[in-house]
């Protein structure tokens, strides 16, 4: 299936048959209403998941990688955020239209969510094995002892000893890594098709860090669920990334298979945030590059390309109109940008 | 727990003793006179004899000792004698005597306990079951219209004095509505249906008017402690395993919630004993509010020491309490 434009209208003609997205956004747009007036949160953001794939999202802090996730499945609190447009669908279902019993079906049974801070995302006064055998309970309607039994598995899939002992244990008996192990246990629980997980690693050292995505990569084959992975460490969805999507002021910029993304980056953002990335290999450690000025506070819906006041290959246009997503380079990569990088020329049609 | 509760207990010993003698020091230091309200044709000679009679002629180190006796032994025998039957001795110990009244201070104070228990305790009752989904309410729905209504009534209930609400809901429902009497009748004994609604009737002002006000400050607690657990990553861990409302609110959150709540009540808990000391003089309820008062004007000393006292127990118990509440509602808590 082409992954490109009007993949909602393909999706629905080809619902059922495998390669069909599993989770479809289009022209997400979010609002949070503050007391300075509306800040444009997530502004027209599409893309698409299929089965089994793992998308990067990747970004500064505040482009709105995680509110467009929490958005589309509505776990943003309202007020002070409202949605203001956009569809989302799962298997085709939209699920705006969704009642709320199954929209709660939906999360939790069908798409699991792992949160960036293990030390807070678990409840502190309930044992770990009460807050992984809830959504058993309640989505798979276990009894209890069925729960505890799965709840012991689950513990033992994501690599917890001796888990039928610390299915008793509150999460302040576990370290950070084995907390966010909890956390991918629960979004696993109900063996869901979709998991989003927020920044997963962020808040955890770089060994643990490189255990949870090792983890991942191993129960994504075992469970073949498909993941959508937020971020600001590229260096992570480096390596386990199928595609990317690279978001700036609430909007993706750019967008293709993770290694067009890499070697063929093509918007000034996506460049810039590559140049960023510290260097193992080279003569000696330069200084870090860092991409000057702030990523633009959302007050209205941008007009104009919201990275053209950091740009170092603004012109004109940049400031005139506002680019959407277009196909470029290689097949699945497309690129909102005016400009076209120098050794892409011969190749794309400016 | 156990070493640490036990470890609590064997501390508050030396803390009570510090207690009670400062309590004793402070009351002999008061210019009070037992005799003051005897008739004035009684001559000094006699008065005199009449303070040496109640052992004020003794030092105050030989004071201090016998009411330490007499309070840490023999009331506690007796207590125990009337209980089991079992006896002790010849039975014949020197008792905490009130100087008003010459009967035992314990006996006072068991006789006044009821009283107060029922409606200092009762309004304590209905105020937390008024104030929790009060506060429940509020925070969950914070700046709704029910949220601004609360929080105006607890401001109302917490800032304006039982005194006023009391003569006000008097004034309100005795003498302008005649639903309830005014007047707090404890020589009523409730026998059958009738007389129950009496004993009901009659309790519903006092309770009312304390019951307001500790609802009006628990409902802030609760208010304030579900609004800091509602923003907690876990209530969005909750939602996100597709856990209904009810369930993320009235367990994930209130479960959090009522932890210092609970805290807070047990550390209130001692006020109940010690009685409304105002709104039982308004309502004219003779619990241990009014005897303390009754004794503070009759400069009846060992009645105001012992109650003072027992006040100082129930503090440091309630204290041992909550901390073990405490212990037991929030596992990241251990006291070993």
């Amino acid at each position: 299936m082409p992954l490109a434009d009007g993949a909602p209208a393909t999706a629905q003609q080809t619902n059922g048959v495998d390669d069909a997205p599993v989770l479809e956004v289009e022209g997400l747009e979010t609002v949070f209403d503050t007391r300075d007036g509306a800040v444009h949160a997530v502004n027209g953001v599409s893309f698409h998941l299929r089965p089994g794939e793992l998308l990067g999202v990747v970004g500064e802090s505040g482009s709105g990688k995680s509110v467009t996730m929490m958005s589309a499945l509505q776990l943003l609190p309202s007020p002070p955020a409202r949605r203001t447009g956009g569809m989302v669908r799962f298997r085709g279902q939209d699920v705006d239209a969704m009642t709320p019993k199954a929209m709660r079906r939906l999360r939790g049974g069908e798409i699991g969510f792992v949160f960036q801070d293990p030390m807070t995302s678990l409840n502190p006064v309930f044992t770990v094995g009460f807050q992984i055998m809830e959504p058993l309970r309640k989505h798979l309607r276990l009894s209890k002892p069925e729960a505890r039994k799965r709840a012991a598995e689950l513990l033992a899939m994501v690599g917890i000893p001796s888990p039928e002992a610390r299915l008793n244990d509150y999460p302040h008996q576990f370290s950070g890594g084995m907390r966010q192990r909890v956390m991918i246990a629960i979004a696993l629980a109900c063996e869901p098709g979709v998991v989003i997980a927020d920044e997963p690693t962020t808040a955890l050292d770089v060994t643990i860090q490189a255990q949870i995505i090792e983890l991942v990569k191993d129960l994504r084959q075992r469970l073949g669920a498909a993941i959508v992975w937020i971020t600001h460490d590229l260096g992570v969805i480096a390596g386990i990334a199928d595609r990317v999507a690279v978001m700036y002021a609430g909007r993706i910029v750019e967008e293709g298979p993770v290694l067009e993304i890499f070697e063929d980056p093509r918007h000034p953002y996506t460049r810039a945030l590559l140049e960023t990335m510290p260097h193992l290999e080279g003569d000696r450690p330069q200084r870090l590059r860092t991409i000057p000025g702030q990523p633009p506070v959302l007050m209205e819906t941008p007009v104009a390309c919201s990275f053209a006041p950091r740009c170092p290959h603004a012109f004109d246009k940049c400031l005139a109109a506002d680019p959407r997503l277009e196909p470029c380079g290689a097949a699945g990569h497309r690129v909102a940008c005016w400009w076209t990088p120098p050794e892409a020329e011969t190749e794309v049609p400016a | 727990m156990l070493t640490y509760t036990l470890r609590r207990l064997a501390f508050a010993v030396p803390a009570l003793l510090a207690i009670s003698f400062i309590i004793f020091a402070i009351l002999d230091l008061a210019p009070s006179d037992p005799t003051a309200q005897l008739p004035l044709t009684i001559p000094p000679e006699v008065r005199e004899k009449i303070r040496l009679s109640l052992g004020l002629g003794e030092p105050f180190a030989v004071r201090y000792w016998k009411w330490l006796i007499q309070f840490f032994v023999n009331e506690p025998l007796n207590l125990i004698e009337q209980w089991t039957g079992w006896s002790f001795g010849d039975g014949d110990r020197l008792r905490v005597l009130s100087w008003q009244t010459r009967s035992p201070v314990v006996d006072l104070i068991a006789q006044r306990m009821p009283q107060t228990l029922w409606v200092v305790g009762m309004s304590y009752v209905l105020g937390a079951l008024i104030a929790i989904p009060i506060g429940v309410i509020s925070a969950y729905r914070q700046y709704s219209w029910f949220d601004q209504f609360g929080t105006l009534f607890s401001m109302v209930g917490f800032s304006i004095p039982t005194f006023f609400t009391g003569l006000l809901f008097i004034v309100i429902f005795s003498v302008n509505l005649e639903w309830f009497p005014s007047i707090y009748d404890t020589t009523h004994e409730v026998t059958d249906w009738e007389s129950f609604v009496f004993q009901i009737k009659q309790m519903i002002m006092p309770t009312m008017v304390l019951g307001l006000y500790n609802a009006s400050q628990i409902s802030r607690f609760m208010r304030a402690s579900m609004l800091d657990n509602l923003g907690q990553d876990y209530v969005r861990t909750a939602r996100a395993k597709g856990m209904t409302e009810k369930v993320v609110v009235l367990v994930h959150v209130m479960r959090n919630s009522l932890i210092p709540v609970v805290t807070v009540l047990a550390l209130n808990l001692p006020q109940v004993f010690g009685g409304a000391i105002i709104t039982e003089q308004i309502f004219k309820v003779n619990g241990l509010g009014q005897l303390l008062i009754g004794a503070i004007e009759g400069g009846d000393i060992p009645t105001v020491q012992t109650l003072t006292f027992i006040f100082a127990v129930l503090i440091v118990l309630f204290n041992l309490i909550a901390d073990l509440l405490y212990g037991i509602l929030d596992p990241r808590i251990r006291y070993d």
